[in-house]
Order: structure tokens, then sequence, then C-alpha cells
């Protein structure tokens, strides 16, 4: 008996949904009274996964190949059954990154095992085993009972949470079987950033149409900047090429859930709210004092954000550095 | 090239969402239901612009009962060439519409399988990977931009912060996402032909999952907003640190 978690990396470094993944694994290990062991794919760092002990993994698996360096979803379903196997685990939690979404459908049918996407707490195992999980676009929740014996959770970036504890993780390298993969990688492209990609990040900064142009996005970048928050932006912003595509954040774009979301000059059309409404704090600057979004808010300024938003990045400044 | 489209029935976005019998049930009380709009959008929308460029057949494929038929008709009236309606019940689970999907896939000889990114319902993104894995073959998955050449597809798709280049050779399966293609409104010809395109109803070979559904819960209501003056940002810092703990 395990919970086997999938460690997430990029360039060999561990992903922040990572931690959160060993967290939930943990804590769900605790509760079987079994331990929680990390699998990672490729080049990754040893220390770095040493360091998955902090989070409560007791143990991490290390499948090195470089080949692993490349994603394709057959591959790693195949990899991770195979670990899940060498661990003796019923429970595999994947935190649903894109990776984690492509592998864990595959994997649920590989193992024969009931798979619940979209998890926002630990399964309630009093009586079976319960998963709440979101449904209908932010708007409701799900508790689905998994009826298999091998069991599989994909935990929605920052439902869960990190828990930082002490302690170090054994790096245990595997030798598993890699099968000829359908999918040839052609091109990565990723932007280069210092703040944490969405949906990961804890606070987000997102403006709209209101902004009038995409040479008025400094006000938005500063403020992001004092709180080291990740920008987002709202549909007709990205459509119109005033940010790029992946910081389009809504029920077509990116969904998230972050503490904090800053929504500045965007009126809340029901499509936007869907992609956000499970964050858990939600402030909205606006002009106009009827935005649908007020009502979807915890906190609202009714002001013009060429105004308002340097005063609060300035006001940001004095209180960190009061800190 | 033969192209499936899985399409599937969700309830209108402005829905008010409620549930019944103590929550178990979603409440389908004048519910509209509609294609769920990535499946829609993306997914069928771009196979049509492929079988236009090179010649083909799209096929649409929906898991449920008789009342989905008219909902079904409008991806005709888009343009599909016909449709299947594998007669199985609502309540099945993904592994159980994956592996009725798949059995139809198979059998049929389809090149590329498309699904949307996620229904807007379940929001669970698994049927995709599913029917690849049942169907062994590559999955590519929140894919927004699809060339094919021959039997070849160049896919791009989105990745944290950025997105990734992949080739991959038929069949396959796709989950697409916004880029892939634009929305069409069917005209009036499209929904005249749809009424007589065939729509073949087949019994569901799988009738259970692995998953099965407890109950719901709606979330507690929101609180009103607090606003806050303008002119005063710092009450806003105060109660984001002290009230909120957001910062």
């Amino acid at each position: 008996m395990a919970v086997l978690f999938l460690v997430d990396s990029v360039k060999g470094q561990v992903k922040k949904n990572s931690f959160e993944a060993a967290s939930y694994a943990s804590k769900l290990a605790g509760k079987l009274g079994t331990e929680a062991v990390g699998l990672a794919l490729g080049s990754v760092e040893s220390s770095e996964l040493a360091a998955l002990g902090e989070y409560g993994a007791a143990k991490v698996l290390l499948a090195s190949d470089a080949s692993l360096d490349a994603f394709d979803s057959g591959v790693y379903a195949s990899v991770i059954a195979q670990a899940a196997q060498t661990a003796g685990a019923d429970v595999i939690v994947l935190s649903q990154s894109t990776t984690g979404k492509a592998v864990a459908p595959r994997l649920s049918v590989k193992l024969k095992a009931g798979l619940v996407s979209g998890a926002v707490a630990l399964p309630d195992t009093s009586n079976g085993f319960v998963v709440k999980k979101g449904a209908f676009s932010g708007k409701a929740f799900a508790y689905v009972s998994i009826d298999t014996p091998i069991k599989i959770v994909g935990v929605t970036p920052n439902a869960f949470g990190v828990e930082k504890t002490d302690g170090s993780a054994a790096v245990e390298s595997i030798s598993v079987s890699i099968p000829a993969s359908g999918v040839k990688v052609l091109e990565v492209n990723r932007q280069q950033s210092d703040t944490l990609p969405l949906p990961e990040a804890e606070l987000v900064v997102s403006a709209g149409r209101g902004l009038k142009g995409p040479e008025n996005w400094g006000i938005i970048e500063d403020l992001a900047g004092v709180l080291g928050a990740t920008t987002a932006c709202s549909r007709p912003v990205a459509d119109v090429g005033w940010r790029p595509h992946h910081e389009h954040v809504g029920q077509t774009g990116v969904a998230i859930r972050p503490n904090l979301y800053f929504a500045i000059g965007i009126s809340g059309a029901i499509q936007h709210l869907a992609g956000v409404n499970q964050s858990k704090v939600i402030v909205v600057i606006n002009k106009d004092p009827e935005a649908p979004f007020f009502k979807a808010a915890d906190y609202g300024i009714v002001g013009d954000a060429f105004d308002v938003v340097p005063k609060l990045t300035e006001a940001l400044k004095k209180f960190k550095a009061a800190q | 090239m033969k192209f499936l489209v899985c399409i599937s029935l969700v309830p209108d976005t402005t829905t008010k969402i409620s549930f019944v019998d103590n929550d178990t049930k979603f409440n389908n009380d004048k519910v509209q239901w509609i294609l769920n709009p990535y499946d829609e959008w993306y997914a069928l929308v771009r196979a049509l612009e492929l079988k236009e460029a090179n010649g083909g057949t799209v096929t649409v494929v929906n898991v449920g009962g008789a009342a989905n038929d008219q909902v079904i008709r409008k991806a005709l009236a888009i343009g599909a060439d016909d449709a299947i309606r594998i007669d199985g019940s609502d309540e099945l689970d993904s592994f159980a519409v994956a592996a009725n999907i798949s059995a139809v896939a198979k059998e049929g000889g389809y090149d590329v399988v498309l699904t949307g990114k996620e229904t807007i319902s379940y929001n669970g993104s698994n049927i995709g990977g599913m029917i690849a894995e049942l169907m062994d073959a590559p999955y590519v998955s929140y894919a927004n931009k699809l060339e094919m050449s021959g039997s070849t597809a160049t896919v791009s798709r989105e990745i944290e912060g950025g997105k990734e280049i992949v080739e991959v050779s038929v069949p396959f399966v796709l989950s697409a996402a916004k880029g892939m293609a634009e929305q069409r409104i069917p005209n009036m010809k499209g929904i005249m032909q749809a009424k007589t395109k065939p729509l073949k109803v087949v019994p569901a070979s799988v009738t259970s999952g692995y998953t099965s559904s407890v109950k719901f819960e709606l979330p507690p209501p929101k609180a009103a907003v607090k606003l806050v003056d303008a002119d005063n940002v710092d009450q806003l810092v105060e109660l984001l640190h002290n009230e909120a703990k957001a910062i």
C-alpha cells in the first residue's frame, strides 16, 4: 500500500504544483495509514527531489531516462503504471496541470482505476472513497465515489494548498521499460518569467478592455511586480492581441484559483467569472459601479484604473517596506 | 480522412445550477441544453475545415438518450455528415462514455477522434485521454492548432506559460481548445439538410464505469462586496492584509 504522486518538472526543476501534490498525497497517506511516494520522470535534480520530504514524501522514485524529458501522455502513463506496481500504490495523485490532465485518463484505463479529476479536498474515506470536485465551471461541487481497487485523484492547482514541515525524502532510481512514443515533440516554447505560471499562481493581477490599449499595461505590470503576482487578462484583450493568449483567464482560457485575484477594467461577463470564481479573494477595480463583477467580488473600488492602480501600487510598496 | 467528433450536451452557460432529490440529481427543469462549446466551436469546426480542404467525412458521436437528438441535429446543421447516438444513460461515468465511444471509433476505422478540452458541466477533461488509451493511439490534449498533411498532423498544444508543437500520425485523439477554429452559426440550408442527414442510434456496449455520483453541493453564497473609496487605497491594503489575510 502507498499513495503515489507524480512530480511535475520543467527543465530539471520541480514545479510548485508538485509540492501541493506531495502535501495532498502525504495527508491522504496519513489517513490511510501508509506513506506518500513521489515519482519523477526524466532529468530532474536529486536534491530537488529530496526536498519533497519537506512536504511529507517518504521517498521519491526517479525514472531518469532522458527520453522522458519530452512529454507523451502514452509513455508517461506506461511508466507511471510500472512505478505504481513497484511502489505497491493503490492511490495515485496527480496535479491537474496540462501534464496531469493528459496522463490521468490514460492511466485510469491502463490500471482499470476510477479517476476523479478536479479534486478540491481530501477524499472522505470513512465509508468508501468519496472525492469532492468542482463542477459546472465553478458554480457547484460534486461528490464522486471511486469504486475500483486502485484510485486516481487529479487535484486542482491551489485548491488544497502546500504544507511544509521538516524532512527529506530518500531518492531511489527505478528502471522502467519505455514504450515507443507516437508523439514527436518538435518545439517547446515557454515564456521566460520570474513569476509562477497560471494556474499555479497564488496572486494574479488581471486587466481587461478598460485599460484601453496594450501600451497602458505598465501600471498592471507595476502592481503585479510589487506583489510578485502573475499577470492575466480577459478574453477580448487576448483576442485583439493586446496580451498573449496564455494570459487569458476565463471559461475558454485558463481556469484559475489563486488566493487573491485583482480584476481591473473587466466587466465580469459570466464566461470570465467561470474561470476565476473559485479565487479565494477577489478585488474589482472598475469605473462602472454597475459592472456585474462587483457582485462576485469581496472588495471593490469604483474608480478609474489609471488613477486608482498607481495609487494602490504605491500603497502596497509602503506596506511591503514596512513589513 | 475520417473524422469522429465527440459531442457532449451541457446546460447553457447562463443556467442557474440547482439540484433535486436531496441534492443527488441535477435539476433539469427549464434547462436549455447546448452542445458543449469546446466540442462545437473548436473540435467540430476544425474537423469540418480540414474535410473541406482535403476531403473526407465528419461524423459526430454522442452518448445519451433520445432527448439529445434535437441538439445533435445542430451539429449536423453546422456541417457534420452524419451522427451516431450511443443510446446510454445520462449518468454513465467518463470511463463508460469513453469505452462506448472507443468501440464505435475502432469499428468505424476513424483516423482522427476529436473532443473539446473539457465539458463545461463536469470539467473533467477525461474522455479524450481515455479513448486514446482504449484505442492504443497517441493523444494530444489542449490543442490550439491542427494542420494535416496526408496522414501526419502538426499540432500546437497549450502548456503552462507557453506552447508545445508536436507531430503525430493517424489514428490519433486530440482535445481541442481555443484558437483551433472559430464558432460557426448554422445557416438555413444547413438546418434544412440536417433534418435528413443520418442519425444512427446504437445500443451502449458498456453500461457501468469506475466511479459513481454521490451528491452535489452549491458553494456558500458570497457576502456583499465591501467597497473602498478610490481616494483611500490604504484601507484596501489594510483589509487585504488584516481581514482577508491575502497579502
